[in-house]
């Protein structure tokens, strides 16, 4: 049963961070924003702060469970886009080939060559700091494997028969890129996509890390870690909860990700 | 059956389902820093009289495929002409491909690979019935139901998937499907040999009865004269992208006159036959990209002579009414 393992265990982290997220308010002791009371900043995890308490006085575990809005709603916003743009992209590539195929391999090598975050970091330098502009500078940049993928799938699906079929019924290029070819390679799609959330995350939080992502009060993984690396000597656990938050999370779509391959690969069944 | 589909069939009843004049197509193919071209059809001329069936008939590389693509207009064409029922492909499948669509259609080799595993048997089949504009709902359901049960399959094989099907269930799928929008010439690209050999025949005898029913026009395209032998009106003896011989059945298996013909009817197993009186060839087809000089058969001729080895083949000696032949023996006289 190792071959489930990986999905079971990714599910169940996916599982228990939706429901954190949709149940913050509900769930968490305080609120992650005004309850803030600087005769308890920095105090260590116990009873009353099971998580501790930040330089202001709030309370890291409610902050963690706010937080995980803002992760899950971008690694899923961001992810989202960047795949319909990667598919759309790389489906029209390998399909219609010609000049259009090598523009948009130019432009995915282009892509590959910039490190995201500092491709991120330069269209947030323009649009300004702000979850909407972290949205288009994240969601336009991460697209070169789900490109990459869906051209070379479209290459292999391109030259069989019921492709060829259907151009000889007289069906055209769009039905024929959309109705027959996506369904039939949307599982290593759906493999990219989701591993690709726990690195939307991780790029939102190195960009709200270095200030440019979700502005301050509001709760932000990456945020919470930025303002307690100046006090990692003295509360360690300011930096250890959210990063641990964010570490499990990632490693969940991950793992997701890792199972949905191993269910959806008709050769890797062989194997179980 | 009624022609809910095509007004113009009446149109274009005089004309050949299928002509094809002097067609090349031809590949460049880089080989390292060289360049060289890959004549997968080498000026190939065949025609097909409305409701006759014509096999083609050649080893794996002869260009039998290529032909086949080119008909259906999935490969550009370098020089020549396809007109299947009057229409010039090439202008049919940029200008109007759906009427290039209702003349000509295509069973493949492999039925795994020739229908969308993520469609229902109902989709392959009702999509181009709507694609070439038909709406009323019970009338394609009408129209599903007819063409499974001509193919021989029962009406509940719709709402399944390929994968729940053996292979010659799929073939009969695949037939149905081309054959839904009533199309005037079915190309058959080696429609039985990746089947196990007991449903051969049941498929054979099936094309065979769709024709006569619905009156098309046949091309069977094998590498095995047995499988064409039992259905074609002509064959056509396809070698290294050149048709070698042409003739009605009866000519080409009782006096076949090229070599190559000769060879591959000796190639047919047969327990019954005599000790070998025809001519056996050794060898393995030469590469398209490496032609050898003269006439593409020489290197592997059990009769070849000087002549053979200089030149190009000499153009068809005609033998017998529509029995041709292109080859220096004959054209010699000896």
């Amino acid at each position: 049963m190792i071959f489930r393992s990986n999905l079971i265990v990714g599910l169940t982290i996916f599982a228990l961070v939706v429901l954190i997220a949709v149940f913050a308010p509900l769930i968490a002791p305080y609120d992650p924003i005004s309850h803030s009371n600087l005769l308890y900043a920095e105090e260590a995890p116990g009873a009353q702060f099971w998580f501790g308490t930040d330089e202001q006085g709030r309370d890291i575990f409610s902050r963690i469970m706010y937080g995980a809005r803002i992760s899950l709603m971008i690694g899923l916003a961001v992810q989202t886009m960047n795949t319909c743009v990667g598919v759309l992209l790389g489906l029209s590539a390998g399909y219609l080939g010609g000049w259009w195929d090598e523009f948009v391999q130019s432009l995915t090598n282009l892509m590959l060559a910039i490190p995201t975050v500092v491709f991120a970091l330069a269209l947030m330098a323009v649009l300004g700091p702000g979850i909407v502009s972290l949205l288009i500078a994240l969601g336009l940049t991460d697209w070169a494997y789900s490109c990459r993928i869906s051209r070379a799938q479209v290459l292999t699906h391109k030259s069989q028969n019921y492709v060829q079929a259907a151009r000889t019924m007289g069906y055209g290029r769009l039905h024929i890129m959309f109705r027959e070819i996506l369904p039939n390679i949307g599982g290593p799609l759906i493999v990219v996509a989701t591993m690709g959330i726990g690195s939307a995350i991780m790029a939102e939080a190195a960009l709200s890390f270095l200030g440019l992502g979700v502005v301050p009060p509001a709760p932000s993984w990456g945020g919470m870690l930025a303002r307690a690396r100046e006090q990692l000597m003295v509360a360690p656990w300011v930096a250890l909860f959210p990063g641990l938050a964010l570490f499990i999370t990632v490693l969940g779509f991950n793992m997701l990700g890792d199972g949905l391959r191993d269910l959806l690969d008709p050769h890797g069944k062989a194997k179980r | 059956m009624d022609d809910l589909l095509f007004k113009d069939a009446s149109a274009a009843a005089n004309f050949d389902a299928l002509d094809v004049c002097d067609l090349c197509v031809h590949y460049p193919v880089r080989e390292g820093f060289r360049r060289r071209l890959l004549k997968a059809v080498n000026g190939v001329t065949i025609n097909i009289r409305a409701g006759e069936c014509l096999g083609l008939v050649g080893e794996s590389g002869c260009g039998k495929s290529t032909l086949a693509q080119a008909i259906m207009g999935l490969v550009p064409i370098t020089s020549g002409s396809i007109r299947v029922a009057g229409q010039d492909v090439t202008d049919a499948v940029q200008r109007d491909p759906l009427s290039q669509a209702r003349n000509v259609q295509m069973v493949f080799q492999d039925p795994f690979a020739s229908l969308n595993p993520r469609q229902t048997v109902r989709q392959a089949l009702a999509g181009p019935l709507r694609l070439h504009g038909m709406t009323n709902r019970d009338e394609i359901e009408a129209r599903v139901v007819d063409m499974l049960a001509r193919v021989g399959m029962k009406a509940d094989a719709a709402d399944r998937r390929p994968h729940e099907f053996s292979g010659g269930q799929r073939q009969r799928i695949c037939i149905a499907r081309a054959l839904i929008i009533q199309p005037k010439l079915l190309v058959c690209d080696e429609p039985v040999s990746a089947l196990d050999v007991s449903i051969r025949a049941q498929i054979i005898n099936l094309l065979l009865q769709l024709k006569d029913e619905l009156g098309i026009a046949l091309l069977m395209i094998s590498h095995d004269l047995g499988v064409v032998e039992h259905m074609s009106d002509r064959i056509a003896v396809m070698y290294l992208g050149r048709i070698v011989e042409e003739g009605i059945w009866h000519d080409i298996f009782t006096a076949p006159a090229h070599p190559y013909t000769q060879a591959l009817i000796a190639s047919i197993p047969d327990p019954i036959a005599p000790a070998e009186t025809l001519r056996r060839m050794k060898g393995e087809a030469p590469s398209a990209l490496r032609p050898p000089p003269g006439c593409a058969f020489n290197p592997r001729c059990p009769v070849a002579f000087d002549a053979c080895r200089l030149g190009d083949v000499p153009y068809f000696t005609p033998l017998a009414q529509a029995h041709r032949v292109r080859c220096h023996l004959l054209s010699q006289g000896q």
